[in-house]
């Protein structure tokens, strides 16, 4: 749901500021507004980056003083990979949905290159599920879990001598993405003196770098105070223990060596409390609030101008989504007939080719066949010519024939004739 | 775990402080821990009652007065000062018995064992973590925002709307220099706001009033609640819009929260105009039907048109804002009883009157005083504790949740099913041009491939009818070839047959044919001759 933050001063100028003559009662608005929400349930997100065996497991229960039942992960793991859990935690009436997140195989890699995109990607991949949500047509947000990821629990190998590449590196990706606190892990291998010199060398690389991770918020009165001195100790140097150990007459969670005991909720001993203090007691909220507020958005932002969406169109005029919406939709169903059409245009063409083709073929056919018999025609007028001509030869045989017979018979007569005329 | 964070976890389950002094002189170790522990232990219950309790008195102490005490008791439940736990302590004692003893409803939700998902389990805690502070961040949060709601009043004219809507809020929001709607008639129905902002004990409300001049004034009102749906559309659009924008920032919500309908006191019924307008509006907005000027009815009459107007509402299918249960029983007792009186019959008034040496708001008639505060002579404090107390932020979740995701629903199911109502998809618009694409993908490939195999089969018909065709025509021609052979063979022997008959007559005469024609040459030549010799002779003779 987006945020109503009402700019009071804009806003008052143009209304009436009017004094009540008496209780209204509109002052419970806060608590219906909070019940509301302790009747929902609150959603936390967590995500820890670092190394293997840098006790992040042991510190998300001792923070939570509960046991999450994690496995230790090995060391030979290719890639870096995501793994998350949801708990649902009550604290008197409070219920609280934990989802914490490892990440199992950081920096084991020989090539540590492509370790922090995992993590990014599963980042964008919480803020593309809500924006995916948040963008349906039948949605119900009030009733979505949320899974952006809410801070990220950045620890730091207790070197002493400053970050490493990989994790400035990492940091600098996600600062835009989430709110990163740096954590000083075991810190109980580091002395005060090496610690403070530690901190201040880790904060200025972090500022050369241009890293910004998570302010405690400073503008709200009641807790201004207490997060301005909180500021100051970031990054925590804490210690975790899953082990109790009794000191006086309780138990705490200790780590105990021959030379002594780390109390883990020693203020003195190492910062765990104040990275409880800040992280849960105090500015949990406010966490939610700025990843919804300004990394979501900035997400969602950049996603849309991705897609193509813009405020404002060319003409500098303003341009609902709707609009927008529409005429990528027309723009897009235009594609789509174009691609039809012409895949349909190429068949025809397709067509024609064949069909002239075939068309030559049929008439060389025809041609062909005509010249047989064209040539069928001339060989039967010569072989009429040669029937006529015995025809004719025939007859004329046969007349001869009958002139010979006649002849002959016409010469013996003759000769008779001859003999008589000698006697005048 | 030791015995003296077992005792803290208990005094915070049941909502008691300890004394700031115990607590911090227990252990050197945790005495920070611990105290911010127990005084952090007090959710906005006891700093919920001891703020109600401190201002229960109609006279409100000086607001800056009030806001150091919220202040303090804001520094009280996160910081571990003993002053401020003493303070605190002293508040909560000092919170009566309101509606609002959040403190007994904690307790209360404490046993409730609600279980949302079951699939996961609710792992326990083994000490104090602190997340139970949560709801007080976010109820610094909300107070730091200020909070915003839109009331919308209709009702014809003179029905006392502006009245009880200064009663409500006790402000004067209409006055002389901005009067109600009745003074502001114009020809047509306008819709008009106004804002204002109200204070109270550290909160801040933006409340903007929408009125109707001119509704149901006119002599033909068909259509006039067309404006007001008009309005109320163009809000909810506007939001869409702000929503959907690439570059977000801050989203004001303009929406209208709560439609009061002001039904005019006739004591028998709804009119007309009033179910048009409801069943027109209840899919849009809140609607709380409000009985105007309830004075004019005795409680029997009251109560029978109560239930004339409830069974007309359910017969026309008019769904009415309902207030919702709450878990808690004692909260869920005191709020039926309210709810029972809906649809509430209100009287509203500006003026104070004194009634046994009690200041009040009411009417003063002849025959008595009417007073406005008084449950027994009007549902005006249900209304008020409904509206404003209890349910002013579930109004405002109810038109997010509900009517505006019905209106943002249709408005965006129209894109993208170029009027085809067949399947209102769940997808988001881009998700649905995604699938679009690649459905129209799959179709053209199938498309395709029919339109291969449609050309294919017609080449092949083509090819195979020109095929026939060849040999049918070569069919022919060897047909007629073969004749034509027989006939020249039979020429042949017709010749032979001849040569060899005129052979053998040659042979027989001994004379060839070519004599015989030479001979007739001859012959032929010399008749010619003798022909005219003869001729000659005869004419000798005479």
């Amino acid at each position: 749901m987006a945020a109503v933050e009402v700019d009071r001063a804009r806003v008052e100028a143009s209304i009436r500021n009017l004094k009540l003559s008496g209780h209204v009662g509109f002052d419970s608005l806060p608590d219906q507004l909070v019940n509301k929400s302790v009747q929902n349930g609150f959603v936390f997100n967590i995500l820890c980056i670092g190394e293997t065996g840098l006790g992040k497991s042991t510190l998300m229960d001792s923070l939570f003083n509960t046991s999450f039942e994690s496995t230790p992960s090995p060391h030979n793991l290719p890639t870096v990979k995501l793994k998350a859990h949801t708990y649902e935690l009550q604290e008197s009436n409070v219920r609280l949905k934990l989802t914490i997140c490892d990440t199992v195989g950081y920096g084991d890699q020989i090539n540590k290159e492509d370790s922090f995109k995992a993590v990014v990607d599963y980042i964008d991949a919480q803020f593309e599920a809500y924006l995916q949500e948040e963008l349906k047509i039948k949605r119900s947000l009030s009733a979505y879990h949320d899974s952006r990821t809410h801070v990220c629990l950045y620890f730091i190998c207790p070197t002493g001598h400053g970050l490493k590449s990989i994790d400035l590196v990492c940091m600098k990706k996600l600062d835009t993405k989430v709110n990163i606190i740096p954590i000083i892990a075991k810190a109980d291998t580091i002395s005060k003196t090496e610690l403070q010199k530690f901190k201040s060398k880790i904060n200025s690389e972090l500022a050369s770098n241009g890293v910004h991770v998570y302010q405690f918020p400073t503008d709200d009165e009641s807790v201004a105070e207490v997060n301005t001195s909180m500021n100051a100790h970031v990054p925590f140097a804490v210690v975790g223990s899953t082990d109790f150990v009794r000191v006086g007459n309780k138990m705490m969670r200790s780590r105990q060596y021959p030379w002594g005991t780390v109390q883990v909720e020693n203020e003195s001993h190492c910062d765990f409390v104040k990275l409880r203090e800040m992280l849960i007691r105090t500015n949990m909220e406010d966490m939610r609030e700025k990843t919804h507020n300004r990394h979501y958005e900035l997400y969602r932002k950049k996603r849309l101008e991705q897609m193509g969406f813009t405020d404002v169109d060319s003409d500098n005029k303003p341009v609902s989504f709707q609009q927008t919406f529409e005429a990528k939709r027309s723009n897009h169903l235009q594609e789509l007939q174009q691609k039809e059409d012409e895949m349909r245009q190429m068949f025809v063409v397709k067509v024609k080719e064949k069909e002239a083709e075939l068309k030559e073929a049929e008439k060389d056919l025809h041609n062909k066949f005509d010249k047989l018999k064209k040539e069928h025609g001339e060989e039967k007028r010569r072989l009429e010519d040669s029937r006529k001509k015995l025809e004719d030869e025939i007859i004329e045989f046969n007349r001869r024939k009958q002139q010979f017979q006649q002849q002959h018979m016409s010469s013996s007569h003759h000769t008779l004739t001859l003999g008589k005329s000698k006697k005048k | 775990m030791s015995v003296l964070l077992q005792s803290k976890r208990e005094l915070f389950f049941k909502n008691e402080l300890p004394s700031a002094g115990g607590v911090v002189g227990a252990t050197p170790q945790s005495p920070a821990v611990g105290t911010t522990a127990a005084s952090t232990a007090l959710p906005a219950s006891a700093v919920g009652g001891g703020v109600s309790g401190a201002t229960s008195a109609p006279a409100a102490p000086t607001p800056s007065a009030i806001k150091e005490a919220l202040a303090a008791k804001r520094a009280a439940s996160e910081r571990a000062a003993a002053a401020a736990a003493a303070h605190a302590a002293a508040a909560a004692a000092a919170a009566n018995a309101a509606e609002n003893n959040a403190e007994d409803n904690k307790e209360r939700y404490s046993k409730v064992e609600r279980d949302k998902v079951p699939e996961r389990r609710t792992k326990e805690l083994d000490g104090y973590v602190g997340f139970a502070n949560l709801p007080n961040q976010v109820y610094r949060k909300a107070v730091k925002r200020g909070f915003d709601f839109t009331l919308m009043v209709v009702g014809e004219s003179g029905l006392g709307k502006s009245t009880l809507i200064n009663s409500m809020f006790l402000a004067d929001i209409y006055s002389n220099e901005y009067p109600g709607p009745s003074q502001r008639i114009k020809k047509t129905l306008q819709v008009e706001t106004s804002k204002v902002l109200l204070k109270e004990n550290g909160v801040n409300l933006t409340l903007t009033v929408v009125d109707t001049p001119g509704f149901g004034y006119a002599v033909d009102n068909s259509n006039c609640w067309q404006p007001i749906i008009d309005f109320v559309e163009t809000k909810y659009e506007e939001f869409l819009n702000a929503e959907s924008r690439v570059n977000r920032k801050t989203v004001l919500d303009n929406r209208v929260h709560c439609c009061l309908y002001f039904i005019g006191p006739s004591g028998h019924g709804l009119k007309p105009l009033d179910i048009e307008f409801m069943q027109r509006l209840h899919d849009k907005v809140n609607i709380i039907p409000v009985i105007a000027k309830s004075d004019t009815l005795t409680p029997d009459e009251c109560a029978h048109f109560k239930k004339q107007i409830l069974n007309e509402i359910s017969q026309h299918k008019i769904k009415i804002y309902e207030f919702p249960d709450t878990e808690d029983e004692e909260e869920s007792k005191v709020n039926k009883v309210l709810k029972d009186r809906v649809p509430f019959a209100v009287v509203g008034s500006n003026t104070v009157i004194e009634v046994d040496g009690k200041k009040v708001r009411g009417r003063k008639y002849p025959w008595g005083i009417a007073e406005v505060e008084n449950l027994e002579h009007c549902d005006f404090i249900a209304l008020r504790n409904m509206l404003i107390r209890t349910h002013l932020q579930d109004l405002k979740d109810v038109t997010n949740n509900v009517h505006y995701e019905n209106y943002r629903c249709r408005k965006l199911a129209g894109l993208g099913t170029d009027g085809k109502p067949t399947r209102i998809s769940n997808k988001n618009p881009l998700a649905q041009m995604e699938e679009e694409k690649r459905d129209h993908e799959t179709k053209m490939k199938k498309m395709e491939t029919e339109m291969e195999q449609v050309f294919e089969m017609k080449v092949r018909e083509k090819k195979q009818k020109l095929k026939d065709s060849e040999t049918d025509l070569q069919r022919r021609h060897e047909q007629m070839r073969r004749a034509l052979e027989q006939q020249i063979k039979d020429l042949e022997d017709k010749r032979n047959e001849f040569e060899k008959e005129k052979q053998m007559w040659e042979q027989s005469n001994g004379v060839t044919l070519e004599d015989l024609r030479r001979r007739s040459l001859e012959a032929n030549s010399k008749e010619t001759v003798d022909g005219k010799e003869k001729n000659k002779k005869k004419k000798g003779l005479f």
